[in-house]
Formats: C-alpha cells, sequence, structure tokens
C-alpha cells in the first residue's frame, strides 16, 4: 500500500489517536477515584496545618494517616455561613471552594467554617483567599473558643517568588509570628498587619519577610477582608 | 556519537559494546543536558530539593524510554508528511499516562512537580531522541537509548538538586519519607546553628533556592567536565 496516500494518513491517524484515546480514558476511570481522594486529603491536610500544636495525641500534620485526616474531618461541626453571618442550611463547609465564591459578588458570597474541639476547648477555622505578586494565595486563620486570639494559621500560594514570597508557606518561623495575636482591639476590628521592617505593635503585627513586599501586603491585606466577612458570624457566637 | 546508523545484524534482545554504549553515553559523552544543552528548563525549575528532581528523573527517563520504543514500533509504518504529530501523539500519551499514575500514587509530589510534568511533552530530549535514533533504529537499541538519555538527564538534575538543597534549605529529600535536616536553626537538624559554636554564623543561600542558581551550576558542571573529557574540548 501505497504509504504516502491520504487514504493510509488518514486512517493511521485515526486509528492512533482512537487506540490512544480508549487506552487513556480507561486509565483515567480507573484511577480516577482515588485521585480525587488524594486531592481531597491533600487539601485537608493543608488546613490542618493552621492547628500544630492542637492535634489529637499532639501530633503533627505529617503524623497523622490518611485515615485520621478524614476522621478529624467526620468529627467536626461544618457549618456553611452567608455574607450576613446566617448558617445556611444543608450545605457543608468542606464542599465549598473559596476560590469558586471569590468570583460571585460579594453579598452571594457562602463562607466555610470548621468547628474543632480538642480537650474541651473549640476552635474556630476559617479560610480566607487574596491575592499575591503573582497569582492568588490563601490560608487558614484558627481562632480560639474567646473569637479573638489566633491559635495558628496555614498559608498557600499558586506561584509567590520562592525563597521571597513563597516563605509565607515554606518557612514555619513566619507561620509561628501569628500564634497569640489578637483580631480586635478593645471590641473594635483590626486584623493582623504584616509590617515591613519589623513590627511595632506586639498584639496586632508580625514581622514581613524580607524582599517580598508586595506579598506581604497582599497577606495583610487578605486577612484584613478575609476575617472581616466572618465578623457578623463571630458577632452572632458572642 | 552514539545516533551513527548501526549497520551490522542485531539480535532482538541482545547486550554487548554498542547497546552498552548506549547506555553509558548519555551520561558523559553525550550527556543531554551539558553537553547538548536541552531540556534545560525543567533543569532548572524543580532542582531545588532533591525528592521531586527524583521523581522527574524517573518521569523523564520512563517517557524517553516508551516513547523511543513505540515509535521505534511504528517507524516502518508513520507517513512521513505526519510523522512529528505522530511522535508527539505518542508522547502526550505517554506524560498523561505517567500524570495519572502520579496523581494516583502520591499526590503531593503530583503537586509540587505542577506543570512541569505536563511540560515533559516539550522537553526537547524526548522529542530529539525520537528524531535522530528511534526513527532509524530497532525497538530493543532506542529503547536502551531512551533509558540511557532519561538517566543523563536524571544524573544532572539530582547532582544540581543536591547542591541547591543542602545549601538552601540545609536538609536532604525533604518531604520523602527518609528526610534528612543536616544544618539549620532548630533542634531538628543535625548541625543546630543557635547552639554550634563552629556554626553560629551559618545561613542558607537564598539564592540557591531561586532558579538562577541551577544555571550557575549547570554552567559550572560544563565546565568541570570538559575540563576533565579530552572529547569535548574541540567540540565548538
Amino acid at each position: 500500500m501505497d504509504r504516502n496516500s491520504s487514504t493510509y494518513i488518514l486512517g493511521f491517524v485515526f486509528i492512533l489517536t482512537a487506540s490512544v484515546a480508549v487506552a487513556l480514558t480507561g486509565l483515567r476511570e480507573v484511577t480516577n477515584e482515588k485521585a480525587i481522594q488524594n486531592e481531597d486529603i491533600f487539601n485537608k491536610r493543608a488546613i490542618l496545618s493552621a492547628l500544630e500544636g492542637e492535634l489529637p495525641d499532639g501530633k503533627t500534620v505529617d503524623q497523622l494517616s490518611d485515615a485520621d485526616v478524614a476522621a478529624v474531618f467526620a468529627a467536626m461541626e461544618q457549618p456553611v455561613i452567608d455574607m450576613q453571618g446566617n448558617v445556611v442550611e444543608g450545605e457543608k463547609a468542606e464542599n465549598i471552594d473559596l476560590a469558586q465564591e471569590r468570583k460571585k459578588p460579594e453579598a452571594d458570597r457562602h463562607l466555610p467554617v470548621y468547628i474543632y474541639e480538642n480537650g474541651g476547648e473549640k476552635f474556630y477555622i476559617l479560610s480566607v483567599r487574596g491575592k499575591g505578586l503573582w497569582d492568588e494565595i490563601w490560608g487558614t486563620v484558627v481562632l480560639k473558643s474567646d473569637l479573638n486570639t489566633i491559635s495558628g494559621v496555614a498559608f498557600d500560594h499558586k506561584g509567590e517568588t520562592p525563597g521571597l514570597g513563597a516563605e509565607i508557606k515554606d518557612n514555619p518561623a513566619f507561620r509561628g509570628q501569628f500564634k497569640g495575636k489578637q483580631i480586635y482591639e478593645n471590641g473594635n476590628y483590626v486584623s493582623i498587619k504584616v509590617r515591613k521592617g519589623g513590627a511595632q505593635n506586639e498584639q496586632h503585627e508580625v514581622d514581613a519577610i524580607s524582599g517580598s513586599t508586595v506579598t506581604s501586603d497582599g497577606v495583610t491585606e487578605m486577612l484584613y477582608r478575609g476575617i472581616k466577612y466572618y465578623e457578623p458570624y463571630l458577632k452572632n457566637l458572642q | 556519537m552514539a545516533e551513527t546508523a548501526v549497520k551490522e545484524k542485531e539480535p532482538l534482545i541482545g547486550f554487548g559494546k554498542t547497546e552498552r554504549r548506549l547506555l553509558t553515553d548519555p551520561l558523559n559523552d553525550n550527556n543531554p543536558i551539558t553537553v547538548q544543552v536541552l531540556g534545560i528548563c525543567s533543569a532548572l525549575a524543580v532542582t531545588s530539593l532533591v525528592y521531586p528532581a527524583v521523581v522527574m528523573a524517573i518521569a523523564v527517563t520512563l517517557v524517553t524510554a516508551f516513547s523511543n520504543l513505540f515509535t521505534s514500533m511504528l517507524r516502518q509504518y508513520i507517513p512521513k508528511s505526519v510523522r512529528m504529530i505522530v511522535q508527539l501523539v505518542i508522547i502526550a500519551t505517554l506524560v498523561t499516562i505517567v500524570e495519572l499514575i502520579l496523581k494516583y500514587f502520591n499526590y503531593p509530589i503530583y503537586k509540587q512537580l505542577s506543570v512541569y510534568i505536563g511540560l515533559i511533552i516539550t522537553n526537547c530530549i524526548v522529542m530529539g531522541r525520537l528524531e535522530a535514533f528511534a526513527m532509524a533504529n530497532k525497538p530493543w537499541r532506542s529503547f536502551l537509548d531512551g533509558i540511557g538519555n532519561g538517566l543523563g538527564y536524571g544524573a544532572i538534575l539530582i547532582i544540581v538538586a543536591i547542591i541547591r538543597e543542602i545549601f538552601g534549605k540545609g536538609s536532604l529529600f525533604a518531604g520523602s519519607p527518609i528526610e534528612l535536616k543536616i544544618i539549620g536553626p532548630t533542634a531538628d537538624y543535625l548541625i543546630n546553628t543557635t547552639q554550634s559554636a563552629l556554626f553560629g554564623w551559618y545561613t542558607n543561600n537564598n539564592l540557591m533556592v531561586l532558579p538562577a542558581a541551577a544555571m550557575f551550576i549547570i554552567g559550572i558542571l560544563i565546565w568541570i567536565q570538559r575540563s576533565y573529557n579530552s572529547k569535548l574540548v574541540d567540540v565548538s
């Protein structure tokens, strides 16, 4: 057969792509369920990393098995709230994707809350999302039961510069600074500021990472706005 | 060089001098990164930690080996006018398989390597070997050639990553079960810089975390290799 005829070429390409498509679809079908599960656990671990020090049996996130992570989440109360601070019935926090919510008009957004209990103390886990230098950044803020003191935070980012902006995730010392800071001053909302040149206010400021002004300002802005969204809900709780 | 057409009759699966050279040539004399200067993009991007670099090396080796094998098996049937597209289909399929497998077995590493797994498709080493070798040689030798080039690429990747991780993070294999913390400011590290009288001055080198560091290291590796390997001296 003439290997340069259009019929041969069309036939060859058709058979090749068809068999490849079938093979790949098959493999995807087989692996998809586990892959989705893996992604779910991965995201849950990211949230739990903000709870460092308060996890069951004093373990770190890395020491928890996948089953432990799932168990912690199953035990948590997971309300979803609207922008007025009311609990939305029939929704679960782990099904809320904040990246999608950010695309909606502000008034229509839904926010996830996780309520974690350890040794009789309640922790309120809030999710925040904002912009860094290159792309989106997001984080988890854990409030103690006084709804004022921060127990821990965790940040992640899509594409901040390694060694500079990416330190918000990679450097445990940066995250560690947030522990014990307060978001209210005499009942007024002030949030936490990431200050260049070093924190000046012990209660509400942390040191910025040198060389990453835009990311640091992004974190400040994300925390200010993100926690403010939860304010009506926090007021209702008090 | 390895790709000069092999004339003598070759067995289906044999392992002689030619086969050995297919595996060892790309490690030194014909290294895809330091001699042919291909695949630089991912070599800069995924070498800040050793563990992802090892995974990347394995992924690229698998893709080059099997795309070489399949292309070589099909080489007499691939129409000349669409051969590039056919090669791309083969590469893209294998890369997608690698991606699915990683998602299944090790999601955190998949996240860390992110787009660079998908970008293996555009890695010049893979396409280059298909054009230069697999289209003109039998399957077994093509397969070995693919493994050799994958390993040559991987070896450089891992060397660069070891240097970058030790000086940039003070650790080795971070993120893997055998993580080794070498030097840093807390008690978890072998050398605790806050306690040690000898290393109190030490801090991690932030340049090493940036992709630019890989550029310098690869440059230095090329320099060292050329000063030791007489075959490379008058190449350019």
